[in-house]
């Protein structure tokens, strides 16, 4: 999976991008969240409200009960603020 | 059409580009986003990040709703990204139709829509640092007002 971060989640988590491959089990997209979160003080920190966190998948608004497929871009992101 | 760009825009030359030789076009109503003083906080500029691929494809969509649900002859939508500062322009909004209810209404909902929906991020910079904008409450219940 290719993974994108934006804004301050990016800069918590120190990259903007990343390659992940799908643990076996791993089936939606909270479960990738409870994966990334445990990965270290700056992700912990990126994911620790995750009620304000958006999420797409192949650059389409998803949810975290969205399935995830090992071959998938998963963007995170806090609510968009542009116009 | 739909831009998403770091260069300044100019609204005579995109109102030339839709209209030119027209004339079944009746009203036209263009909107534009532009970087201002915060009044508290002096701000020095306002750098716009947005997540290319997906940006371009969620104007794209917005317009094409847009289009679907007033009868626009024309419709043009340019983002800006990247370090701005106050006085400049962030995004414009043109719509033409036959009658000015559809082309107001329609710039109105593109606007709503681009708020809520585009992926941009503002982070301003002022004399005490950076401050990432939060997303405001009546943005979303502007955009909700347009159902979906």
């Amino acid at each position: 999976m290719k993974l994108l971060y934006f804004a301050w989640m990016r800069q918590r988590i120190g990259t903007g991008e990343e390659t992940l491959t799908k643990p076996d089990g791993m089936a939606t997209v909270a479960e990738l969240i409870a994966h990334l979160a445990a990965r270290g003080p700056g992700y912990a920190a990126a994911f620790e409200n995750p009620a304000v966190i958006k999420v797409a998948i192949n650059q389409d608004y998803a949810d975290f009960t969205s399935p995830i497929a090992d071959g998938d871009e998963i963007a995170f992101f806090p609510p968009v603020t542009g116009g | 059409m739909i831009s998403v760009q770091a260069e300044p825009f100019d609204l005579s030359r995109e109102l030339a580009l839709l209209t030119d030789g027209r004339t079944d076009i009746g009203a036209i109503v263009t909107f534009t986003g532009r970087v201002r003083d915060l009044g508290e906080a002096f701000l020095k500029a306002m750098t716009l990040e947005h997540y290319p691929g997906m940006t371009e494809r969620q104007l794209e969509e917005i317009e094409n709703e847009a289009q679907t649900r007033w009868p626009l002859q024309a419709s043009r939508i340019i983002h800006r990204y990247g370090r701005l500062e106050p006085g400049d322009d962030i995004v414009l909004v043109i719509t033409c139709s036959a009658h000015r209810q559809a082309a107001f209404e329609a710039a109105s909902f593109l606007m709503d829509w681009l708020k809520t929906k585009a992926p941009f991020w503002k982070v301003e910079e002022t004399e005490t640092g950076e401050t990432w904008v939060e997303a405001k409450a009546e943005d979303d219940a502007a955009a909700d007002k347009w159902g979906k």
